[in-house]
């Protein structure tokens, strides 16, 4: 048998494709050729190949080996592909029985020793291969409990190349290794802290649940310490858990940008806060060959929390459009397409000026008018449009910190509250096929019958004939409408609550 | 004669020996021009074969074959152009290799064809 044939996974974003791994042993010298766009990394895989075989007890043949990554015309990213070189140079000389190499996909970097070491990405590449139908996927000891997460497909995890090819029936003696792990520990993920820390701000908190409970993207101002950041940091608290689905895709894109994934899936929403120095590739996501995911795909069914908003570049937050709209991002590299998930919330928060002190009770601003009108101006118009609460925060007064003491509505009971709230709304538009208010068309909201009755949108009306509201606006203020009224348990909303959710719309 | 010219014409002997078996007639042994040095030119039915032979007595600097770089496939090249033209007749060419390996447990012979 000169010819033997494994397989692997190329990942493009979360989306992988099977690659077949083709080992050709010709005569000629003594050479080893990998073909099929390899990018450096992969193309430095025949030394590491050649060392770990020779360490293993199984030599390279001194022959021409060729090894073809097929689809040739795909680029091929990253050391994963080192196992599956092996096995299948190994296999063409009848170290291994080909036969046991059909339909599985071996994922994994080799040591020059000839122990396996963990790669980034195996979440997806597993997924991809279940998808793709493959029988069994090999991986390395320790992305074993990562590569578990998946459930149909049989998973082998292994510490060394010798240990891979006893497995495929080879007859070498078994020498136990130390099983390299993890570079990064599994990280303790950070306690989220508790609503009832917040002081005051009980329309904050309010407006906080209503865009847990309808998905809403939010926008804060006000001066400097009136609780901005810590209102922002009690979001996720109130999410509801993962569902399962969307957990796998968390844990696919923490495994993709490097980070610990863990034994077990975590159900808990992201929060990203980048800094207001962050690039368009580290906030979209990108980097040349090698396609990384962003803040706002790590962010995915979670939040994305954007403090001092106007002081991030005009480009980067204008980036956020479309994936505010469309839920995803594809990023497009002259040699490359990569999908990556960012259905997250948007949090703004911001100054209401250079200075911070305008529109504040007990701070004088500084700014002048052209430099306050300049600040907030740096957020774009379709930004700000797409963010469906615009909440003003001011600084908690003495008579709030001293009478009010702690406040009265904890993390978990506002949990519960979004969460009835959540399935009253998934209940309402099940035939819609969403779950969310902020995800419903504005053509359902307004026609029959979910139609308002005249008498209850009339503050809405005549704020559209002003011409106060967009149409856009318009029906956002509807869906927030619906929120408050999953939260109240009430049946439809009210002229009360259009007047409470025009007020939240146009808080600024 | 050093110990290795000693391991290398040993090495020859055995791959003329290689040849002759297959049914090779052997035109030229040890051909030297300015460009330096063919080991061996046989014949294999029309077919004029250039043979480089490496010997090695164990596989600790690698396998021999492993030796014959592509400069040295680059100047086979261009001696086996110098021999065709110093003689005549000759139809098709063909350059092997052929590696000789001789080590505690015995002596390993290796031929592989069309190396170039």
């Amino acid at each position: 048998m000169t010819v033997a044939r494994t397989l692997a996974v190329a990942l493009h974003g979360v989306d992988g494709t099977l690659v077949e791994i083709e080992a050709d042993l010709a005569n000629g010298l003594p050479a080893f050729t990998i073909i099929g766009l390899p990018d450096t990394a992969l193309g430095e895989a025949k030394d590491r190949v050649r060392s770990a075989a020779s360490n293993s007890g199984c030599d390279l043949p001194n022959r021409k080996v060729t090894v073809n990554l097929s689809p040739a015309s795909l680029p091929k990213h990253g050391s994963g592909f080192d196992l599956g070189i092996a096995v299948a140079a190994l296999a063409t000389t009848g170290a291994v029985d080909t036969a046991a190499l059909d339909g599985v996909v071996h994922v994994g970097e080799l040591s020059l020793d000839g122990r396996l070491r963990p790669v980034a990405g195996v979440l997806p590449s597993v997924l991809a291969a279940r998808r793709a139908g493959a029988r069994m996927v090999v991986v390395p000891s320790g992305n074993g409990p990562e590569a578990r997460l998946v459930a149909g497909i049989r998973v082998v995890a292994l510490g060394s190349l010798r240990e891979v090819l006893i497995h495929h029936g080879a007859s070498l003696e078994p020498v136990p290794v130390e099983a390299i792990p993890v570079a990064r520990p599994d990280e303790v993920p950070p306690a989220e802290g508790d609503l009832g820390d917040v002081v005051g701000h009980p329309e904050a908190i309010e407006a906080l649940q209503v865009a847990a409970a309808g998905g809403h993207h939010l926008m804060m101002l006000g001066p400097p310490g009136a609780g901005k950041t810590l209102l922002a940091s009690r979001l996720p608290g109130l999410l509801p858990d993962l569902e399962p689905d969307a957990a796998v895709e968390v844990a696919s894109v923490r495994s993709l940008a490097g980070l610990a994934v863990g034994s077990s899936l975590v159900t808990r929403p992201p929060l990203e806060s980048p800094h207001h120095s962050a690039t368009m590739a580290s906030l979209i996501g990108g980097g040349s060959g090698l396609l990384r995911p962003g803040a706002i795909s790590r962010a995915a069914h979670g939040v994305l929390f954007l403090d001092e908003a106007p002081e991030f570049s005009g480009a980067v937050l204008d980036a956020l459009r479309q994936p505010l709209e469309t839920g995803q991002i594809t990023i497009h590299r002259a040699r490359s397409v990569a999908r990556f998930p960012a259905r997250f919330q948007l949090v703004l928060a911001a100054n209401p000026c250079p200075c911070g002190q305008a529109e504040s009770a007990d701070g004088h601003c500084t700014c002048t008018p052209m430099a306050r009108r300049r600040y907030l101006g740096r957020l774009s118009g379709p930004l700000l449009d797409r963010v469906d609460l615009r909440l003003t925060v001011r600084r908690v007064g003495v008579a709030q910190m001293t009478g009010g003491g702690q406040g009265s509505t904890t993390t978990a009971t506002a949990r519960a509250r979004v969460a009835r709230a959540r399935s009253r709304a998934r209940e309402r538009w099940t035939d819609i096929g969403t779950g969310l208010n902020s995800s419903v068309p504005g053509s359902v909201l307004r026609s029959a019958p979910w139609r308002l009755a005249p008498h209850d949108r009339v503050a809405l009306d005549r704020a559209l004939e002003r011409g106060a509201l967009t149409m856009r606006g318009y029906d956002r203020v509807l869906r927030i409408a619906w929120s408050i009224v999953d939260l109240e348990g009430a049946d439809r909303p009210t002229a009360e609550h259009v007047g409470h959710a025009l007020y939240l719309r146009q808080g600024l | 004669m050093t110990r290795t010219q000693a391991l290398g014409s040993s090495g020859e002997d055995l791959a003329v020996d290689h040849l002759v078996a297959q049914g090779c007639t052997i035109l030229d042994r040890n051909w030297r021009c300015s460009l330096g040095e063919i080991d061996i030119v046989a014949r294999d039915g029309r077919t004029t074969v250039v043979v480089e032979v490496k010997t090695r007595s164990g596989s600790g600097y690698g396998h021999p074959l492993e030796a014959i770089t592509p400069v040295k496939l680059a100047r086979l090249r261009r001696l086996a152009a110098a021999w065709c033209e110093a003689h005549e007749g000759v139809e098709r060419l063909r350059i092997d290799a052929i590696a000789v390996l001789a080590d505690r447990e015995g002596v390993t012979l290796e031929h592989v064809r069309q190396v170039c």
